[in-house]
């Protein structure tokens, strides 16, 4: 078993949750409120990572943040190395792959959360931000908790984003899916039964979890 | 300036209806205003217009002396700073939260102590002490409603609006709280709008009442002046062939009830939950006339008077009888006819007192 991969997939799967967390509410908040007649372009692109072959992705963050770009040399300047084969590279690819995996079940979410509760905030004096984090945010909560934990199975089974940006670096970059792909090449079929064994475990359990909690509310007032 | 609510609400919906409605009423003279009109005239509009949460297209609204809304000065005064308590049509209570908590959410600003007593004092007028630690989902039809208005009212609202109060509950309990409702929005010592499009809810609450139709707001006056007088034919097809008289209480037997309205007596069956005052109502269609050597008949009600006024409508006629009070009686024309019901004439108006609807009016 290879546990410096299965450290570095779950530091980066959960690393892209939570990160996506922050990022991803606001997208998915404004795409709920937002009455902007361009709005279908946003989420087009939001939508973009399930369509695109992650080469195509990883390819344009290699051009876009590598060395020889502006954007790259800025990166570099402030994170002390360059972008490609480095674990923040591989986190910013993941954010970026997974991130309508996060936003969907998100906007989901807070667009289920009755219109009518947010307006008696707003009538009993309540700020529409603080409506967010009083009103809606508590009662779409398991949704989130479902993006969330989507985001992170998925994160966990990319592998062409993280081999194109990140390449193959034991305890670095070398995560399980490519730890499966260095087994199979070197014909470890033993190690690679393991290995992907352990993934499937892992993302049926999630996956599991994900519909579990959109199936059956948590609590009694999630009924209506 | 007298203190006043005043709006003028223009919104046009994309393939629907547009509506145009201004009116204007003063905030003292009974705290209660009732927008009452069918479905689809614009109640709900005005309503939302006045909480802030949609924004007229054009127009103005100003409540008390203070602008709300001005499109044309680009003013809309957001929902938070307009000071309204809004009661939504099935109570939007937050599930999340308990009653409690429900009740506090809107003087969350104020300090500990004073916002604790502010809640205690709401509970026990609102009968909710016991019922503080449950969450909504717990409580029935009619609690709900009482920790919502008890809700919106926490924040000490100046204006209290209310979206088809009665129309989630069900038919027995929604009789039940038509009363109570009058007399917590009687008390409640601000001034309140109500939205429905039910006429006995509009006597049984309001003291103000102001007919929409077809986008617009046709009359507003007092509830029983709207129901006798209807300034047009639209306002009386929306308020209904209805004679509505107020009426005191005189007697009880034998599950009747005897009352005074105008110089008549009238009797009537018990609705119960009669208090001392009420509106006795009689669909116009109800009222037979006769010639005052009529027979014997089972109408309990036979008031002698003479034809005050008349007006053909179609194969109908509609007279009006002054009997010790304006009775109108929807009779055929064949019928006018050969009673020669012309203005002048001396008739017998027969009511049964199962057709006289009694409309508490508790305080």
């Amino acid at each position: 078993m290879d546990f410096a991969a299965l450290l570095l997939s779950g530091e980066l799967a959960g690393l892209t949750s939570a990160l996506l967390v922050l990022l991803g509410l606001p997208i998915a908040w404004w795409l709920v409120v937002s009455r902007w007649r361009w709005k279908f372009l946003v989420e087009a692109v939001v939508a973009l990572p399930i369509v695109l072959p992650p080469t195509v992705l990883g390819f344009y963050l290699l051009t876009g943040l590598g060395p020889r770009s502006p954007a790259g040399r800025l990166f570099a300047a402030v994170a002390g190395h360059p972008f490609p084969f480095s674990f923040t590279g591989l986190v910013i690819a993941s954010v970026l792959y997974s991130l309508p995996f996060a936003v969907q079940p998100f906007a989901g979410a807070l667009a289920g959360v009755d219109r009518r509760l947010v307006e008696a905030s707003y009538t009993l004096g309540v700020s529409p931000l603080a409506t967010f984090f009083r009103v809606t945010l508590p009662l779409a909560w398991p949704g989130v908790l479902a993006g969330a934990v989507l985001t992170f199975a998925h994160t966990l089974g990319e592998f062409g984003v993280v081999l194109m940006v990140g390449g193959n670096i034991p305890g670095r970059t070398r995560t399980l899916s490519v730890a499966i792909f260095d087994h199979v090449e070197a014909l470890e079929y033993g190690a690679a039964h393991r290995t992907a064994g352990l993934l499937l475990a892992i993302s049926f359990a999630v996956l599991a979890l994900v519909y579990g909690l959109q199936r059956r509310p948590f609590f009694r007032w999630n009924e209506r | 300036m007298e203190r006043a609510l005043s709006f003028d609400v223009v919104r046009r919906f994309p393939g629907g209806p547009v509506i145009a409605a201004r009116a204007e009423w003063p905030l003292e003279g009974g705290p209660v205003t009732v927008l009452f009109g069918p479905s689809g005239a614009g109640k709900t509009t005005v309503l939302r217009a006045l909480a802030g949460l949609d924004p007229p297209d054009q127009g103005t609204i100003s409540f008390d002396g203070q602008v709300w809304f001005d499109a044309g000065r680009a003013i809309d005064v957001p929902s938070q700073a307009r000071g309204v308590g809004l009661l939504f049509q099935d109570y939007a209570l937050f599930p999340h939260l308990s009653v409690r908590a429900n009740l506090a959410y809107g003087v969350r600003r104020a300090a500990t102590p004073e916002r604790d007593a502010r809640i205690a004092e709401l509970a026990e007028r609102f009968g909710l002490s016991e019922l503080l630690d449950r969450r909504p989902h717990q409580l029935s039809g009619g609690q709900k409603q009482r920790v919502a208005l008890a809700r919106a009212l926490a924040p000490r609202p100046r204006l209290l609006l209310l979206d088809e109060p009665l129309s989630a509950l069900d038919a027995p309990t929604r009789e039940v709280l038509r009363g109570e409702l009058r007399h917590l929005l009687e008390h409640a010592g601000v001034p309140a709008v109500v939205v429905t499009h039910d006429r006995i809810e509009a006597l049984a609450l309001g003291d103000r009442l102001a007919v929409l139709a077809g986008g617009s707001v046709r009359q507003v006056g007092p509830v029983h002046e709207v129901f006798s007088a209807p300034a047009d034919v639209e306002v009386a097809r929306v308020v209904g062939t209805e004679n509505v008289f107020p009426a005191r209480v005189l007697g009880r037997s034998d599950g009747l009830v005897e009352v005074r309205a105008g110089q008549a007596t009238i009797l009537a069956v018990d609705p119960g939950g009669l208090a001392e005052e009420a509106y006795a109502c009689v669909r116009a269609e109800e009222v037979v006339l006769e010639s005052l050597d009529g027979h014997d008949s089972s109408a309990r009600n036979r008031l002698a008077g003479t034809v005050a006024a008349r007006r053909d409508e179609g194969p109908l006629v509609r007279v009006t009888v002054e009997c010790g009070l304006p009775l109108v009686a929807l009779v055929t024309r064949a019928s006018a006819e050969r009673l020669r019901l012309v203005a002048g004439a001396r008739v017998s108006a027969a009511v049964k007192a199962s057709a006289v609807r009694l409309v508490p009016r508790n305080s």
